[in-house]
């Protein structure tokens, strides 16, 4: 995991002097509420529903036992003792007083934290798998390079005061876990067509929110070293003419599109060819020395084969163990280890919630088990990474009482929620309730596994920070008059062949929303040939078949 | 009374006594040399039509201070080769003085002349910064 220098520390620690004095000079009156909003937005500062909100950065969902120890007593000492996973891969408090972030983000700064960008219209937190450097179908770690484009990023003088917010995603494997053809930026690690170098193919113009676009290709293969003065050009361009005049139509897909994606990346190349080869041209040492933080960490050498008897017999004695390790842990690189997920998807919780004695426990358990690191995800969900096999019994024991071990990685229940109408002031409506009564509805497990793999993400309004366009189904709140209402999409997709859902017709109540996922199920089951998955089916069918039974 | 502005790292008072020309005014051709003249957002410096070794200044306005249009408009002013004297004028406040020295502006008239002396501690709200830019052209990683 990437550790401060000095000169990482004297950053953050002069961001916090410098937020306490603007936070001082607007408490005394002296910075207008419009000339504090993106300076307190830049630190990750909300005015919600309620309360403030403090996203934190979590950098490309990176943890050090250390640091979830310390979001654990701030949330104690600030807050109301939970935090919430995004979509983003942060952090959130949902309470603290505006007057304690400054020390906030000076608590966060003792364990090299912050909050910075994790809001406003400014390059924000690069997100990347969380199964990164332990993933068996991984061409390279991306963590080198979204820990250089943090560093890039971070206080870049340049696009501060961008049209809108910027994402940008980063994926080193063959199955796409940082979805991200739904990014401004998507990169994706590959080799050269011909000479097998590893490059990166640049895809920009994606995203969610009104306007659902999955990204274009702009550099089929851009050389390594150039990407930081390649992704500087892409922000140049956007900096200069993505639209300000409606903020509907500032993200950098209505320019791609308004421009064709051959004119923009002729604009890209243009600004290229000034700033291509110059200082922020990367070299080899450098990359080598970033690489150097994410090295393995001190795996043993353990004998596979006896690991796995072992294991077998265990899940052979308890079936409702065996369950757990089929259903959320995925097979590690390195033999004797898996990759444990951790749903924070339990029913009766609100989706990615996590109190601050959870918070504590994990920690304990990430450094007994899993070389003292936590990841969080950006379907709301922890990884513990490197766990021995033969560690996976007491570890499982030990997350049963926590309320960690709920066995739906991938299914129905393991849905992804924006906070929605419960906190963020500009939902539609609310959503945590209707994530709730679903998972009530669907409670049963066997019921669950039987529909296999299904991904419904439930967005408050068409921000979409639940990503509803890119669950197989999803579900976005609308306002009708006052009222709060659902529309339900289906066949959307994250991964390599992403896709937009599409709508099913006109939207339903609240009360109604569990009673219209049954009917889709059942379309499904009815439907589905042998092993198809829901998004299969959906996509030989199409909606037809669906909106028959829905609005039958 | 003439305006006072920051420039340099110094409160001096304007002694700009020329015009400052619209890029419209500019473009459609003017005589001399030491011209004036104010970009607006929209206006990229890659449409000014003239050498810029014939301006001596050029204002950026902010109309408001979320549009960022002008950075990046300071920083190609400088990789272009740009010397003399780049103003911020308009809407932005001291809390974006960093962010704009390190674009390439040297001069900085704020709205509010009050603040002026105050001010000049944001130039150095950071001692250290990752990027490449106009006034540390290496970036931290080459400096490590
Ligand atoms: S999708 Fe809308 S309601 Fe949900 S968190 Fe985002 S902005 Fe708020």
């Amino acid at each position: 995991m990437y550790q401060y220098a000095l000169q990482d520390q004297r950053i953050v620690d002069q961001r916090v002097a410098q937020f306490r004095d603007q936070t001082c000079r607007y408490l005394e009156g002296k910075i207008t509420e419009q000339q504090f909003l993106p300076l307190r937005l830049q630190n990750g500062l909300y005015v919600q529903r309620l309360a403030p909100m403090l996203r934190i950065a979590i950098p490309y969902g990176m943890l050090s036992s250390r640091q979830l120890r310390k979001l654990a007593e701030i949330s104690r000492n600030y807050d109301k003792g939970y935090t919430h996973v995004s979509t983003r891969q942060n952090m959130q408090i949902n309470w603290p007083a505006l007057e304690d972030v400054p020390d906030i983000l000076e608590e966060l700064a003792s364990v090299q934290m912050h909050a910075i960008q994790t809001s406003g219209n400014c390059i924000r937190n690069t997100t990347t798998d969380p199964y990164a450097g332990v993933a068996a179908d991984e061409l390279e770690d991306p963590r080198p390079w979204c820990e250089i484009i943090r560093q890039w990023s971070t206080l870049h003088p340049e696009f501060a005061f961008l049209p809108r917010k910027f994402k940008i995603a980063v994926c080193g494997s063959e199955s796409d876990r940082a979805a991200i053809h739904s990014h401004d930026i998507g990169l994706e690690l590959i080799k050269h067509p011909q000479d097998g170098r590893i490059g990166f193919k640049v895809l920009a113009g994606g995203g969610l929110g009104r306007t659902p676009v999955i990204g274009s290709v702009i550099c089929e293969w851009l050389e390594k070293r150039h990407l930081l003065s390649y992704l500087e050009s892409i922000m140049r361009v956007y900096n200069q003419h993505g639209r300000r005049d409606n903020k509907y139509k500032a993200r950098i897909k209505i320019l791609v599109k308004a421009m064709g994606v051959d004119a923009f990346r002729q604009q890209v190349e243009a600004e290229w060819a000034r700033l291509k080869d110059g200082p922020t041209t990367l070299t080899e040492e450098e990359v080598e020395g970033y690489t150097r933080y994410f090295t393995a960490p001190d795996y043993q050498n353990l004998d596979a084969g006896l690991a796995e008897r072992q294991l077998d017999e265990q899940c052979a004695a308890d079936s409702s163990f065996d369950n757990w390790v089929q259903r959320n842990t995925r097979p590690h690189r390195v033999p004797g280890y898996r990759i444990v997920n951790l749903s924070l998807k339990a029913t009766g919780y609100a989706p990615g919630d996590i109190n601050d004695h959870q918070m504590d426990s994990l920690a304990n358990l990430a450094s007994q088990y899993s070389f003292g690191e936590i990841r969080t995800t950006h379907e709301q969900n922890l990884v513990l990474a490197d766990v021995q096999q033969r560690d996976l019994l007491p570890l499982w024991q030990a997350l049963k009482p926590l309320g960690l071990a709920t066995p739906n990685i991938g299914y129905l229940s393991d849905l992804i929620c924006c906070p929605g109408g419960d906190y963020c002031s500009l939902a539609n409506a609310k959503s945590i309730p209707v994530a709730e009564a679903i998972q009530a509805r669907f409670a049963e497990l066997d019921y669950l596994y039987d529909l296999g793999p299904l991904d419904l993400n439930i967005s408050g309004c068409m921000n979409a920070c639940g990503h509803h366009h890119i669950g197989h189904i999803g579900v976005l709140g609308v306002d009708k008059k006052g009222e709060e209402f659902y529309q339900v999409s289906i066949g959307g997709n994250q991964g390599k062949d992403a896709s937009i859902g599409k709508i099913l017709g006109p939207s339903f109540k609240q009360d109604d929303m569990p009673e219209i996922i049954e009917k889709i199920l059942k379309t499904y089951l009815g439907l589905r040939l042998e092993e198809e998955t829901f998004l299969d089916t959906c996509r030989r069918t199409g909606l037809e078949p669906f909106k028959q039974n829905v609005y039958a | 009374m003439r305006v006072k502005l920051i420039r340099d790292g110094r409160v001096v008072e304007d002694d700009w006594d020329g015009p400052l020309l619209s890029l419209e005014k500019l473009n459609a051709g003017v005589s001399g040399d030491g011209l004036g003249l104010v970009l607006q957002p929209g206006e990229s410096p890659q449409q000014i039509g003239v050498e810029l070794s014939r301006l001596s200044l050029v204002a950026i306005h902010f109309p408001v201070l979320t549009d960022g249009r002008g950075f990046s408009y300071a920083r190609e002013l400088r990789e272009r080769g740009f010397r003399g004297e780049i103003r911020a004028t308009g809407e932005f406040t001291r809390d974006q003085l960093f962010y704009l020295k390190r674009c390439g502006f040297n001069a900085f008239q704020l709205a509010d002349e009050s603040q002026l002396e105050e001010s000049l501690a944001n130039l150095e709200d950071f001692s250290e910064v990752y990027q490449a830019s106009i006034e540390q052209p290496e970036p931290l990683f080459r400096r490590r």
